[in-house]
Formats: C-alpha cells, sequence, structure tokens
C-alpha cells in the first residue's frame, strides 16, 4: 500500500500552525447519508481527515443468518439501496453458485435488464446530489438535481410498475426472478430511455464546458493509477484512474456476454474524470437497455416452482462468492450453506466501502470545498459502506 | 414642513418600501428559480402564492430566538443590526424619480459604495459571535472575498462617475439622457465592459452563487448565519435582499439610465423598477445556473483579472473623456 497508515498528515508548512478540527457529519448536508470526517484544517487547507464509518450499521449479515433463502433477496435490496437491484441479484447469483441451480435465459436477461435501470437511476441520484454538493442547495446545483431526479423517477415508474415497489423491489428470487413484463411496458421503457437518452445531451451542455464546473472538478482529488490499484477501488473510481475494470467484461454473469456495450476509460484520474466515465456509463446502460428489449427469449421467468414456504428452497453444504458490478463498483457477496434454508454465513463486499478508503489519501491538501466534491464523485452509499 | 421633518418621512416611507419589496423579491426570485427547475415554486398561500412573503415572515417572528451557551451574546446579538443597518442606510442616497429620494448628495456614489462596505463588520461579528467553527471559518471567507471585490466593484462603479463628471446619482442618471446615451453602451465596449465586471463584483459583492462561498449550506452548513434562528435570521436575511435590491439599483442607476425612458415623467419609477428588476434577475439566473467556486479561485478571478481589468477600463475611460474635453464635443 502507497501509505499504511490510515491517518495520512501533509505538512503544508503553514507557519502559524495553529490547526483547527472540523467535524463534518454525521448530520451535515453533504454527508450522502451518515458519513463523519473529522477534518483537520489549517486555514482552509485539509492536512488530515479521519474517516468515521458506522452511524448506519444493522448487521445485515447477521441478519441474513436468521432469514431463509427466499426472504433475504428483499432485506438484500436494503445494503444499497439507491441500487437495490444489483444487491439483489449479488445475493441470488451467490445462492445459485453454492446450490448450482440454473437460470433461464429470459430471468437472465430480465435481471440484465433491470440492472441496468438501476444503474441509470443510481448515476441519476449521484450526479444530482454531487452536484447539489458544489453548487449549494440555493444554486446552480438545485437545478442539476431537480433535472436529475426527475429522469429517476421516470426509471422508478417503471419498476413500479414491474414490481410494486419504486425503492427496495423484491424483484428477484433464487432460480429467476419473481415478475415478468407487464403489457406494454417495453414500450414504456423504451420511451424512457429516449427521453433519458436526450436529456442526458442536455446535462452534458450544461456541464461539460461550464467554467465553473470544470475548475471545482479538474485536478481535484487525483487518483492514480497505481494508488488506486493499491487501495483496490473499483467501479467508476478504478475506471477513472486509467483501468479497465468492469465485473460485467473481465467475468461477465447474467448472459453479459450477449450485449454489445463498451467500458469507459479516462486516465486524469480526478473528479472530472469520473464524471465522464459515469456520464459514458448512463449511455451504455441505455444501450444494453435495447439491446436486452430487443432480444428477450421467451420462456420461463423462474427455473423453480412458485413459492409456497419461505423455507421451500434449501441449499446443500457448501460455500461460493460472486460478484456483480452495480452502479459504484464491485459487488461482492459470499455465502456458507449449511442444508438448511437459511444460509449459515454470509458476507458482504460493498463497493462503497472499498471505495470510501480512498479518502484520506487524496482529501490532504485540497480545500474544505474540495472534500465535499471529492467525496461526492465517490458516490458512497452509506447503507452499503456499514451494512 | 420642516426640512427635518420631511426628510424623516420620506425616510420612513423609503424604509418601509424597502421592506417591502425584500419580501416580494424573495417571492420574485422563487418563481422564477422555480421555473428554471421545472417546478412551479410557492402557490397555496394566497392567490399563486401572492401571500408566501407574508406567511414567512410571520413564520420567522414567531419561531423560538435561541442562542447558543456558548456564544459571545452582546456580539452575537448585535451582528444582525450591524448587518441590516448598512445595507438599509445605502437606500437613502438612491433617488427613485428626479427629487424622489431621501438625500441626493453630491457624494452619492462615494456614500453608496462606503457604506456597502460597512456589511462586513456585521458579518464577521456574526461568525465570531456564534462560537461556532463552521461560521467562523464562513466569517474568515467573507472578509477575504469582500475586501477583494470591494476595489474592482468601486472601479466598475467609477467608470460612469468618469463619464459624468459627477457623483451625484441624479446627475449621472441625466448625463445619459439621449437616443443611446446610457452608460451601458458608452464608448464602444468601453460602457459593456464595465457593466459587465460591475455585474460579476455585484455578485461577489451580494455573495450570490457562484461566489456565495460564505453561505455554503454544502460545506460550512449555512456559514455564518448557521446559529441563527427566529427573527435574528429573518433580519441577516432582511439584510441580504436588501444589499442586493440596493446594488440593482445602483447598477441601474450608473449603467441603464435610471428613470430615462420613453412616455411621460411619470413613468419614471417604473422605468427605473423595471432595469433594477432586470439586473436582479439577471443575477438570479446565474445564481440558478452554476456551481459554486472555491474560495482560492474566486480570490484569484478578483486580484489576477478583475482588479486589472477594471482598473484599465477606468484608465481608458479618464483619457478618452480627458481627450473628449481637451477637443471641447
Amino acid at each position: 500500500m502507497a501509505d499504511a497508515e490510515a491517518r495520512h498528515v501533509i505538512e503544508i508548512g503553514y507557519g502559524g500552525n495553529e490547526r483547527l478540527v472540523m467535524n463534518m457529519g454525521p448530520q451535515h448536508p453533504s454527508a450522502h447519508g451518515v458519513f463523519r470526517a473529522i477534518l483537520t484544517l489549517e486555514g482552509e487547507t485539509v492536512v488530515a481527515v479521519d474517516a468515521v464509518i458506522g452511524y448506519l450499521h444493522r448487521c445485515h449479515e447477521k441478519l441474513a443468518e436468521t432469514l431463509t433463502y427466499v426472504q433475504y433477496p428483499s432485506i438484500a435490496s436494503k445494503t444499497d439501496y439507491v441500487s437495490a437491484m444489483t444487491a439483489e441479484l449479488a445475493y441470488v447469483a451467490a445462492v445459485e453458485k453454492v446450490g448450482q441451480i440454473g437460470v433461464p435465459k429470459r430471468a437472465q436477461y430480465l435481471r440484465v435488464l433491470v440492472a441496468e435501470l438501476q444503474r441509470i437511476a443510481s448515476h441519476c441520484l449521484w450526479l444530482g446530489t454531487w452536484c447539489l454538493d458544489m453548487g449549494g442547495a440555493l444554486g446552480g446545483g438545485a437545478t442539476i438535481f431537480l433535472y436529475a431526479i426527475r429522469e429517476r423517477e421516470l426509471i422508478l415508474d417503471l419498476f413500479e410498475a414491474l414490481t410494486g415497489a419504486r425503492l427496495l423491489y423484491g424483484f428477484h428470487q433464487v432460480g429467476g426472478v419473481r415478475y415478468d413484463l407487464p403489457a406494454g411496458w417495453p414500450e414504456r421503457c423504451r420511451q424512457t430511455v429516449d427521453l433519458v437518452d436526450r436529456r442526458l445531451d442536455e446535462y452534458e451542455a450544461m456541464l461539460d464546458d461550464n467554467a465553473f464546473f470544470r475548475v471545482r472538478t479538474q485536478g481535484v482529488g487525483v487518483i492514480s493509477r497505481e494508488l488506486a490499484l493499491d487501495v483496490g477501488v473499483c467501479g467508476p473510481l478504478i475506471r477513472g484512474s486509467g483501468v479497465a475494470y468492469d465485473v460485467r467484461r473481465t467475468e461477465p454473469y447474467s448472459s453479459y456476454g450477449d450485449f454489445d456495450f463498451k467500458v469507459p476509460v479516462e486516465t486524469a484520474g480526478d473528479c472530472y474524470a469520473r464524471y465522464r466515465v459515469r456520464m459514458v456509463e448512463f449511455r451504455e446502460s441505455i444501450k444494453i437497455v435495447r439491446q436486452v428489449l430487443d432480444g428477450l427469449p421467451a420462456g420461463p421467468i423462474s427455473s423453480r416452482p412458485g413459492v409456497k414456504s419461505v423455507g421451500q428452497v434449501r441449499i446443500p453444504k457448501g460455500e461460493g462468492y460472486t460478484r456483480v458490478e452495480g452502479a459504484r463498483g464491485e459487488l461482492g457477496c459470499y455465502v456458507v450453506a449449511d442444508g438448511s434454508a437459511k444460509p449459515y454465513r454470509l458476507k458482504w463486499r460493498g463497493a462503497s466501502f472499498s471505495n470510501l478508503s480512498i479518502l484520506p489519501h487524496i482529501i490532504p491538501g485540497h480545500k474544505v470545498a474540495d472534500v465535499v466534491a471529492i467525496m461526492g464523485s465517490v458516490d458512497p452509499v452509506f447503507g452499503e459502506v456499514d451494512r | 414642513m420642516s426640512p427635518l421633518l420631511h426628510h424623516a418621512l420620506v425616510g420612513f416611507i423609503v424604509l418601509n418600501v424597502v421592506i417591502g419589496m425584500v419580501t416580494y423579491v424573495t417571492l420574485l426570485e422563487r418563481k422564477f428559480a422555480a421555473r428554471m427547475q421545472s417546478r412551479i415554486g410557492p402557490y397555496y398561500v394566497g392567490p399563486h402564492g401572492l401571500l408566501q412573503p407574508i406567511a414567512d415572515a410571520l413564520k420567522l417572528m414567531m419561531k423560538e430566538d435561541v442562542v447558543p451557551a456558548a456564544a459571545d451574546r452582546w456580539v452575537y446579538n448585535l451582528a444582525p443590526l450591524a448587518f441590516l443597518v448598512p445595507c438599509v442606510l445605502i437606500f437613502a442616497t438612491i433617488p427613485f424619480a428626479p427629487g424622489l429620494g431621501v438625500a441626493d448628495l453630491n457624494i452619492g456614489v462615494l456614500f453608496f459604495l462606503a457604506v456597502s462596505s460597512l456589511e462586513i463588520v456585521g458579518l464577521f461579528m456574526g461568525g465570531w459571535g456564534s462560537n461556532n467553527k463552521y461560521a467562523l471559518l464562513s466569517a474568515m471567507r467573507a472578509v477575504n472575498q469582500i475586501i477583494s471585490y470591494d476595489l474592482p466593484f468601486i472601479f466598475a462603479a467609477l467608470v460612469p462617475v468618469v463619464l459624468a463628471g459627477s457623483l451625484r446619482m441624479s446627475t449621472i442618471v441625466e448625463a445619459q439622457r439621449g437616443a443611446f446615451g446610457w452608460f451601458v453602451g458608452a464608448y464602444g465596449v468601453l460602457g459593456p465592459l464595465a457593466f459587465v465586471a460591475f455585474l460579476v463584483a455585484t455578485l461577489a459583492a451580494e455573495n450570490r452563487v457562484p461566489f456565495d462561498i460564505l453561505e455554503a449550506e454544502s460545506e460550512l452548513v449555512a456559514g455564518f448565519r448557521v446559529e441563527y434562528s427566529g427573527m435574528k435570521f429573518a433580519l441577516i436575511q432582511l439584510a441580504e435582499y436588501a444589499h442586493m435590491i440596493a446594488t440593482s439599483f445602483l447598477g441601474a442607476l450608473l449603467f441603464l439610465g435610471g428613470w430615462l425612458g420613453p412616455g411621460p415623467a411619470a413613468l419614471g419609477p417604473v422605468w427605473f423598477l423595471l432595469k433594477a428588476m432586470l439586473i436582479f434577475l439577471v443575477v438570479t439566473w446565474v445564481r440558478w445556473s452554476f456551481v459554486r467556486i472555491r474560495v482560492d479561485q474566486i480570490l484569484a478571478i478578483s486580484w489576477k483579472l478583475l482588479l486589472p481589468a477594471t482598473l484599465v477600463l477606468l484608465m481608458v475611460t479618464a483619457f478618452v473623456v480627458a481627450a473628449r474635453g481637451a477637443g471641447g464635443s
């Protein structure tokens, strides 16, 4: 590791040597949940940051041991509540791997469809809140926020029509998915992604060459390729630092190999590079959604019969790990089964958690205002960090 | 009527008009921002939300007035007043039409610039007296920023003064009479450049996005006023908007020809108001479109770009006016 210490203090030769310790969080407008950063300041410059997590710990892994394989997918969605579909997918994929349960092609396609729609929705929220961090709730940031939330609502409407829920879905189940597409849904989905595609042009027109936006993001929070690999960040962060790593491409799951999409890579490693990566990911997700709708095969949506009792699914003794590419990066789930209807042990590997560990390496040396810009570009969801 | 009584009466009327305007300008801004963000904005209190500002003011008056235990009570309690007084005082020199104003001083522009700079005292008192780290950091930023932007603001405002050859507001307006006489269009690019510089410096002097680093609610929560509540918060809000409107009026006087416009002279105040609101809406438009920039970038813009630019503008203006005077125009 580049820096073995969690606390990384830089010396800036301020002379006066008067340091101010300031708490940012756990209740703070840009804490993105309940994150606490203890900043040590010299003037406006941050010289050290202590990241404190754990305010949202809900014993998810222990909870998983007490819930059956039928019950837990709808709880798994509460780990990363902004991207619930991929969290569910990671869990059921791990269980299917241990139990060697096949998934019908149509169910695999539907899983890809919802995962990519979820990525669009999640990135919408990221764009909005990030601009809110930099532009203020009473400023240009709020404008972008409301635009992005407007598009996110459209995707959530699609999910509502599909599953009946807007945030935490319970769409996946072991062996397939729970709901098939309702009548008229594919057309509605196409119209929605077309609309989002057009609106993305508007965002880019508003942000890409915006001088104020660029000075706030370019050269800020630079993660070098080496540092990114050492710390083990994933998702848009590592792709923004010049590493073409995407689980969908390196280890395709759920028929991702059938689809044609790009893995965007930027080399600058700063906030702007991460912004560009995510903006391209928006477009690639839309592309995948269209391909799924075009090539959706007919057939059953689950390899297992409908659920009659919650203890119905029993997984033979064994263990397995799967990973999926969530909106924030590599989301892993490790399941140890003992032959009963409940897992013996479950471990989550949250993308936000490993991404957050980059903060003490890149924040020192920046101004206070950059702290929120960098944190927003990391896009942590604290349900996933603390679990 | 004795002159003293007359002035007191006019002052009282202007003060109340200003407070009424401030409350309604907030509604204007909220409606305008709502349209930009594809929302509707305040709607339910009164027809089209017209009573919303009054409801807001009543709510703030009825709120509990919390004073932090660790606050420096004297400084903390005086700060809103120290902030409000200069912001309202500057309206004294603004003539709304010929002869319609509290005092048309022969040093009107100077008075305006000098007194409006005093608001920084109230700001810093608030930040210091709250005994809060966010507030203190914000107050330090405020001092930095206002010192940096007062100079370009003053230089930009001096361009019309040089053009008109007077510091008296009414003389400056009358000097702009004529078909294309407004100073915003004076001498080709000279006037527009000065006007743009004035607007940028205005944004910074009013602490508006993209220069609202001392409010910066996403970093410093709400900056120097984070500990204020109830009526004290309302006074700070009032002072900010009063300052904003006053600066819009100043811009309309200096660059957009004040009350000059087509139609009878009685329409003068209407034209004046429209021009000031135009400036206000431009400021609002900028506010709701951009992200805020960092403190070091703000200082760099001021000292490296705006200050030299306005200084050159002022000197060029002086040369042009002197050359014209020599030529006997």
